[in-house]
């Protein structure tokens, strides 16, 4: 009997804009030109916070701190195909991603200052908090698209996470589960190549990550996640197929993290210096700057003005965070429980008197 | 023996180049131990050494890291994994507590699992959320796996060395404050320091203080600095499972007054059951009840109350006064 071919697969790959900025008109999502500039000033913005906080750990003012640059693309392109009522996972590198769903530059610092304060969204803000378990938080994505769904909800979930978190068995339950009952929700995976100081290479024997979805029976492809609007159409086709019942869909960025893991990294342990440097021209802010002004609706004065009111947010919001964070005890005990326990409530007791002896002690 | 000065991170990388020399079997496998050299540089310069097979880079996965080396252990292998931090040890909870820590028992001996598990552990380097994990009663409470936690150099490269030929899984706990903190005498020569064994750390005859890990040196601190008032001898329990409870009983019955301290929360701590033994064996002993210096019964907070959470000096010697006085 001659050997049949039983499933056939392939995984396609979409730019829109190339690196001098030219878009393919065919896949142009034809956003208008308010939309595009608030893409870009979400864009500026989340730079220049994650800039200032690289500074500020440098100083003592923040604790480890985990930069987004060059993944900017990636997640505000996505956030932007999202509804307000829709929910975002993110992993830990998100911070452009909490920045384009309203999330406070004052919560954020909170978060990186150490405070307990910081993975508390607002309640208009649909995010979950930072997940630094890696590939844990996917689980929960799917479950909030499920739940949508069985609810007849319009609201869909995304998750982020990395290439390295595609090896944690997590990732491959979420994948499954969101094929078998067809969950409301995308995998938003931000392959920037590296995990710490694991390459792509060493993470998995397979051509792509976005094969592993196809493997789950979830639609799945790669696209350019330096290409903002490529990220940004792809994420909206995404939403629409979840919302009309066709279930997940696993988007696969192409990207890069231009700078360290953490600040506590040294990339120059395992990485040379010429990868980084050419992944530096293809820039997602700087190509969608260059797309801006070929279109005409891009100028010097319009920079320094989103610039500026970009600076003005980020001073406010860390000097609203810094003028309001001393530790306080109670801190650790709130919201251990709905209730406080009487067993919690004595020992929060007794620290207190603790704390009451040092200070008359001196200490 | 000669000796050199060295410090945890440099004790714990002697004895594993040492050790890899030593036994051909021995592999160590983790996330960024090969080319980084760890996340802690604890084991910088091995693969370099060793090569690629030896100290292996592996994917990002937990689960995958300890049942992985579940086969190759029974399989002849003496795999060293590592967990980058203790957090993330939750992810390969059941093939250590199912398979490693139950292998010899349900097979009757005729598969085991020689495996070490090294994880940085415990608080106070205001690390990232979930960095600082007290996961050591789940292994405490699971027979079949032994739980070492040093608190300096000399016993890190001893025990290390011990866990080495062990014929079970060993859960080797490194204090990650301590990892530069301080340096001591180390050996430069093989030596081993048993496993099961606690140490009398400081010879006192009013109080006995019992602890393990990084807070045996604020432990020591506060012996030091309240010896004037109060003469303390401190425990070093080095292992916490199976524990050397003559040492520990020997200790309470001398002074009769006994402090526990850790850094994991109270309920379900360790030190209930440190305090559960002393009652059991030496009640008639005590003169006072047995106090616990513990965090409280809360999620580990981010980094700005670490200081809120750990136990530290002031309040264990509030605690000794307490046992003193009472
Ligand atoms: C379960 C778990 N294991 C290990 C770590 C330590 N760690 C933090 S980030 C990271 C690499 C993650 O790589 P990737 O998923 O590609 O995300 P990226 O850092 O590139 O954004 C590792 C190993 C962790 N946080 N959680
Ligand atoms: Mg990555």
């Amino acid at each position: 009997m001659p050997i049949k071919t039983s499933a056939e697969f392939k995984i396609e790959y979409m730019q829109i804009l190339d690196e001098s900025g030219n878009v393919d008109a065919s896949l142009d999502p034809k956003l208008s030109n308010d939309a595009l500039l608030e893409i870009y000033r979400q864009m500026l913005l989340a730079r220049t916070f994650d800039r200032k906080c690289m500074n500020l750990q440098r100083q003592g003012r923040m604790f480890t701190y985990i930069p987004v640059e060059g993944q900017e693309a990636c997640q505000i392109g996505s956030c932007f195909a999202l509804e307000k009522s829709d929910w975002i996972v993110p992993a830990f590198r998100e911070t452009a991603a909490y920045i384009a769903r309203g999330m406070p530059i004052k919560t954020l610092s909170y978060y990186w200052m150490g405070s307990e304060k910081g993975n508390s969204a607002p309640k208009d803000v649909n995010a979950f908090p930072v997940s630094i378990p890696v590939g844990s938080q996917m689980l929960h994505a799917v479950g909030i698209g499920w739940a949508a769904k069985l609810k007849k909800h319009r609201t869909i979930a995304l998750t982020f996470f990395g290439d390295g978190a595609t090896s944690e068995g997590d990732f491959y339950e979420a994948i499954n589960f969101a094929g078998v009952f067809k969950a409301q929700m995308i995998f938003l995976c931000q392959n920037n190549g590296w995990a710490i100081s694991i390459p792509r290479s060493k993470q998995t024997a397979t051509q792509t990550l976005a094969q592993k979805g196809i493997a789950a029976g979830i639609y799945s492809l790669q696209v350019d996640g330096m290409d903002v609007l490529a990220v940004y159409k792809a994420t909206k086709d995404a939403a629409e197929r979840a919302r009309k019942g066709e279930g997940a869909t696993l988007i696969e960025c192409l990207t890069y993290r231009l700078g360290p893991h953490s600040t506590s990294d040294d990339p120059k342990k395992y990485r040379n210096q010429e990868e980084a440097d050419s992944w530096k021209k293809k820039d997602p802010v700087d190509r969608f700057k260059l797309y801006l002004q070929k279109k005409g609706i891009w100028n010097e004065a319009l920079e320094q003005k989103l610039q500026a009111d970009a600076d003005a947010l980020v001073e406010n919001g860390i000097k609203e965070a810094e003028g309001d964070n001393v530790p306080k005890l109670e801190d650790m005990f709130d919201y251990v429980y709905a209730e406080m326990p009487l067993v919690l409530k004595e020992q929060y007791e007794e620290l207190k008197q603790i704390e009451n002896e040092k200070k008359a002690a001196g200490e | 023996m000669p000796v050199e000065k060295m410090n945890l991170v440099q004790a714990i990388n002697a004895c594993l180049a040492q050790e890899m020399e030593r036994d051909p079997n021995i592999l160590l496998m983790g996330e960024d131990v090969g080319v980084d050299g760890g996340v802690f540089r604890v084991t910088d310069g091995l693969q370099a050494k060793f090569g690629p097979e030896r100290v292996v880079d592996s994917p990002l996965a937990e689960s995958g890291i300890a049942g992985t080396a579940i086969g190759m252990a029974a399989y002849g292998m003496r795999p060293v994994i590592e967990m980058q931090f203790d957090g993330f040890a939750y992810f390969a909870l059941h093939q250590l507590v199912l398979h490693a820590a139950k292998m010899r028992n349900r097979t009757r001996g005729r598969i085991t699992v020689p495996l070490v598990v090294r994880a940085p552990f415990g608080g106070g380097i205001r690390a990232l959320e979930l960095h600082c994990e007290p996961i050591e009663i789940s292994f405490i409470n699971t027979p079949g796996i032994k739980v070492v936690c040093p608190s300096n150099p000399y016993d890190a490269k001893g025990l290390l060395a011990s866990a080495l030929q062990e014929k079970d899984p060993v859960l080797f706990l490194e204090p990650k404050r301590l990892y530069r903190a301080f340096k001591d005498d180390v050996p430069t020569e093989r030596f081993t320091v048993p496993i099961g064994e606690a140490k009398i750390a400081r010879e006192g005859k009013d109080v006995t203080i019992i602890s393990y890990g990084a807070m045996t040196r604020t432990c020591l601190n506060t012996a030091d600095n309240i010896k004037s008032e109060i003469d303390c001898e401190v425990v070093d329990l080095r292992t916490l499972s199976p524990l050397d409870e003559k040492t520990i009983l020997d200790s309470a019955k001398k002074t009769g007054r006994v402090v526990v301290v850790h850094e994991a929360p109270k309920s379900g701590g360790f030190g209930g059951e440190l305090a559960a033994l002393i009652a059991e064996k030496a009640l008639m002993n005590l003169q006072a009840p047995i106090q616990r210096v513990t965090a409280p019964d809360v999620p580990v907070p981010l980094a700005k109350l670490e200081e809120f959470y750990i136990p530290d000096e002031f309040r264990i010697s509030r605690a000794i006064r307490n046992a003193m006085h009472f």
